[in-house]
């Protein structure tokens, strides 16, 4: 019997410890090109709440991880997608896509971005506000893929298609941004634990 | 308006497992829990897109997009191919971004302090937009192997490191390639972390003397497989009503 005419996937392999060399030179330490990609997720007419989002990735040893790389992606406040199959247009600047490059000295990451809306699910549904994330960094050997809600969100988050899916109640909080404001901006708190106690959730997409 | 399909699973004997001893890095840095299967909603079926006005005229020129004195020493090479989905068809548009070590197998990275030199004429990064076929190239030296720290005397074969991101973020991959004939290949503890040998096989660039350029570069082969697409839904409906 013939194979089906389908080509396979190229494999994964890890980003390694100098990703930042080809997705954020200047995080590796030097200028090379004219700008670089990922820095500025809502840009400066993007409607809606700016807010800052926080945290650490840390390892199965409790350590933060220090050379990690994570991407956003996010709807605007209108809860469109900048993709042509986004849902409705978006803020001229807005891309929604940002790249987040950890401390090398203390693993802190952090961007400034504006809250997303909701946008709808499979089936009719409606998903609460949320920001996909996807990890890469050496000893990573696949990108890993989560989600961030946001604490305030409850009455959403209640209702959230995704969330409910997680057969274990005991696990959802681990997707849920604890608020702590400061200085008077909204900023966001969100620790993502690779394995242990509170391992965070990671999807299969 | 017709609702956009899915794309097809992953298939997880393609890729490593989280979980790879033999990669010491990857014991601590592995879910031990299984990851929660997502049937795919508009924020998995979309992702970043990007334009010629992102990148600049040297982006993927990575013999001259650093060159401060003259050209960087190595052996001068064309790496190109192209980037299909697992329906064989072109992916165009797509942001390709490659980095590497130097000749000398060293990176220009703040963390790397290997004992090999800094190149100064090479920076060692490159981007490139793939054209309506899907075709993509960059022009870069070979990358030496170069020593890490997994157990005592690992080596890694010379190697580029692949990003793509594809029309979606399900789509996303970061990969590395290697090269035809490189005997580290299969001593390589991160090579090793493939379970399948023929999908080692799909790293491995190929030496491509009918694109090389006479008296000047040789060229590598290297076309990269995305995740394909459903062209029709049935029953579930991905999103509305």
């Amino acid at each position: 019997m013939t194979d089906l005419p389908y080509l396979k996937e190229t494999p994964s392999q890890t980003a390694g410890p100098y990703v930042h060399i080809g997705l954020s030179p200047g995080a590796a330490g030097f200028d090379i090109y004219d700008h670089e990609l990922g820095h500025d997720i809502a840009g400066p007419n993007a409607k809606g709440q700016r807010i800052r989002v926080e945290g650490l990735v840390i390892d199965g040893t409790g350590s933060p991880i220090k050379d990690v790389m994570l991407e956003a992606w996010q709807a605007n406040a209108a809860g469109h997608y900048a993709h042509a199959q986004g849902g409705g247009p978006v803020e001229d600047g807005f891309r929604g896509w940002g790249r987040v490059i950890t401390d090398f000295a203390t693993g802190e990451w952090g961007f400034d971005t504006v809250k997303p809306g909701q946008v709808p699910g499979r089936n009719g549904t409606t998903q609460a506000p949320h920001i996909s994330l996807w990890l890469v960094a050496r000893g990573i050997n696949l990108g890993l893929h989560t989600r961030l809600y946001f604490e305030d969100e409850a009455d959403a988050n209640a209702a959230d298609p995704v969330l409910n899916g997680i057969e274990w109640a005991s696990r959802r909080p681990t997707l849920i941004a604890r608020r702590a404001d400061r200085d008077g901006h909204v900023i966001y708190r969100f620790d993502i634990r690779i394995q242990g106690d509170a391992e965070t959730v990671f999807f299969e997409i | 308006m017709k609702p956009p399909a899915e794309y097809y699973q992953r298939d997880p004997d393609r890729h490593p497992p989280a979980l790879t001893p033999g990669y010491k890095t990857s014991v601590a840095r592995s879910p031990r829990l299984a990851p929660i299967s997502l049937e795919q909603s508009i924020s998995e079926i979309t992702g970043p897109t990007f334009g010629p006005s992102d990148i600049g005229p040297l982006d993927h020129d990575l013999i001259r997009n650093y060159a401060k004195t003259g050209d960087p020493i190595g052996e001068r090479i064309i790496l190109h191919g192209r980037v299909l989905d697992e329906n064989a068809r072109p992916v165009p548009n797509t942001l390709v971004e490659i980095w590497q070590a130097n000749a000398g197998g060293r990176y220009r990275h703040v963390n790397d302090r290997y004992l090999a030199p800094i190149d100064p004429n090479f920076g060692g990064c490159g981007r490139t937009l793939t054209d309506s076929d899907g075709y993509y190239f960059f022009r870069t030296v070979k990358p030496g192997a170069y020593p890490w720290r997994n157990r005592i005397n690992n080596w890694r074969p010379a190697h580029i490191h692949v990003s793509v991101f594809g029309a979606s973020f399900s789509q996303r991959l970061i990969t590395q390639l290697y090269f035809e004939g490189d005997p580290l290949i299969p001593l390589c503890p991160i090579v090793q972390t493939i379970p399948d040998p023929t999908a080692v096989e799909a790293l491995i660039a190929r030496l491509d003397m009918n694109a090389s350029v006479p008296l000047d570069s040789i060229a590598y082969r290297f076309d990269i497989v995305l995740r394909g697409r459903r062209s029709t839904l049935f029953e579930n409906r991905l999103e509305g009503n």
